[in-house]
């Protein structure tokens, strides 16, 4: 990170904001403050006050302990490590060059073989098994396709389209990524485009601008290309906020900061976020995050 | 009845799924950084035996199954039935042939036994893990041939047969491993 001149920040674990993603779930303090996700919001701040006060726009990086409710398994613990740096002037194909050049940095600093970097698109996986593209699919597509393999497809995903894509991608995509190799996941489809942007891929066909970066079949970090638009950014927060009234999930006061930052001024950017701990497990060749970790939630 | 949260899962818990009750073997947390998380798990139906795989969206609930496991004392079989006792409330109940199995062949009087009970009626029989019997019938013994490892075949009154070492007599005592069948050691 010094190298390339990237800033060290720290930012508030502690927040009166929450993340309105209905699939990602705040611990609530007793105070109604909430643990931080991901640093993601206060260090999106922090990059259009710069962007206000000084002639030279820094780069920022942060390494943070994150919290997610009740997320325990042996790829999840409730806290973990994240490392989340930002890039300005860079969208997410870039970013996906200055990430492999980071874990290519590492893989050498710890003499492991580089294993090289395959990189998918999101669209093209889902066609080449279901003859559809993501936006087109149903999810009786995707339920007979499971019917079809023998597995599993539970019947509480309703007409819910992206969760059946979610388990479609685990089960037949990500668990089959070649085992002892990175791969860029990239070019979501656009109902998934959480805090990226939208735009078009290479064949014209519209897609999220964001990838995910998975080592065999671990997923180890998501990088957007950020939305900066302040009145795209709080109408994505209100389908949240109507999406989880309508999963029953409680609603997340949302970051009123962020927004005005970005009215403010966001620079053009891409951020990525990486599990630090799957990443040790990775490096460590472990099978569970309990192996990298002092105390697991359970015993700490 | 009461029901449990995905986030409850763990291995033994009982289930109710598709009418039958379920028993959880292993369960995994799966989710995307971004999306729907969900609970892989393989149940087994303790009806059947059967071990099949079961995706939950996470956050969903499952009826509990009404499913225990209690100790009761092995009394007869009447040939249709076998007949045990709460020891403690000295309740008899009556196992029919698909919930005792195999375990018919380790029943001896008194043996304490893990009953599974499923709406208060047997389900399955589990034996002791270990139990004595009396060699009722097996090839005369070659005496002093305790080192060479052979077997043959020993025959019990329950039906069981069991491999046993060549030096072993009819009518003498020995201890069995009732999860592999195998002999153990002679009972002095």
């Amino acid at each position: 990170m010094e190298e390339q001149n990237i800033l060290e920040v720290c930012t508030p674990v502690l927040s009166r904001h929450a993340t309105t993603d209905p699939h990602v779930p705040s611990i609530c303090t007793n105070d109604q403050r909430y643990l931080h996700t991901s640093p993601e919001f206060p260090m999106k701040r922090l990059l259009a006050a710069h962007a206000q006060d000084s002639q030279t726009q820094p780069d920022l990086y942060q390494i943070a302990p994150v919290f997610r409710a009740g997320e325990s398994g042996r790829y999840h613990n409730p806290e973990f490590s994240l490392l989340e740096w930002y890039r300005v002037n860079m969208d997410h194909n870039a970013l996906m060059t200055d990430t492999q050049s980071l874990l290519k940095h590492i893989w050498q600093a710890f003499d492991l073989h580089w294993p090289g970097v395959q990189v998918r698109r999101y669209g093209v996986e889902v066609f080449e098994r279901l003859k559809c593209w993501p936006e087109n699919a149903s999810v009786s597509m995707i339920k007979t396709y499971f019917k079809d393999a023998n597995k599993s497809f539970p019947t509480s995903i309703g007409n819910d389209l992206d969760a059946a894509l979610d388990l479609f991608m685990d089960e037949f995509v990500i668990n089959e990524f070649p085992s002892g190799t990175f791969v860029l996941l990239k070019d979501y489809p656009s109902s998934q485009a959480a805090l990226s942007r939208l735009g078009v891929d290479e064949d014209g066909r519209s897609i999220a601008e964001r990838f995910e970066v998975y080592f065999g079949a671990i997923e180890l970090g998501n990088g957007f290309h950020e939305l900066s638009d302040s009145r795209l950014q709080q109408q994505r927060f209100e389908d949240d906020l109507q999406k989880r009234e309508q999963m029953g999930e409680p609603a997340m006061p949302m970051d009123t900061y962020l927004l005005e930052a970005l009215a403010e001024g966001l620079p053009d950017c891409a951020g990525i976020a990486i599990g630090l701990n799957r990443l040790h497990m990775v490096i460590g060749n472990h099978d569970s995050i309990d192996q990298v970790i002092s105390f697991t939630d359970q015993r700490a | 009845m009461a029901n449990y949260s995905t986030n409850e899962f763990k291995g033994g818990l009982k289930i109710m799924l598709d009418g039958d009750p379920h028993s959880i073997v292993s369960n995994e947390f799966v989710k995307p950084g971004k999306g729907q998380a969900f609970t892989r798990t393989r149940v087994r139906n303790l009806k059947t035996g059967r071990v099949v795989e079961r995706t939950f969206k996470s956050g969903e609930s499952v009826e509990s199954a009404d499913v225990m496991d209690t100790s009761m004392q092995y009394l007869y079989s009447d040939g249709e039935y076998w007949h045990f006792m709460n020891p403690e409330s000295f309740e008899q109940l009556a196992a029919d042939k698909t919930a005792v199995g195999d375990a018919h062949l380790w029943l001896m009087d008194e043996a304490v036994c893990e009953v599974t009970l499923y709406n208060g009626q047997p389900l399955a029989v589990t034996p002791p893990n270990f139990v004595e019997m009396v060699i009722k019938e097996t090839d005369p013994g070659l005496r002093g041939d305790t080192a060479t490892g052979g077997t043959k075949p020993a025959y019990m009154e329950s039906g069981a047969v069991v491999k046993v070492p060549l030096f072993i007599e009819e009518g003498e005592k020995i201890k069995i491993d009732t999860r592999s069948g195998e002999y153990v050691s002679r009972v002095k």
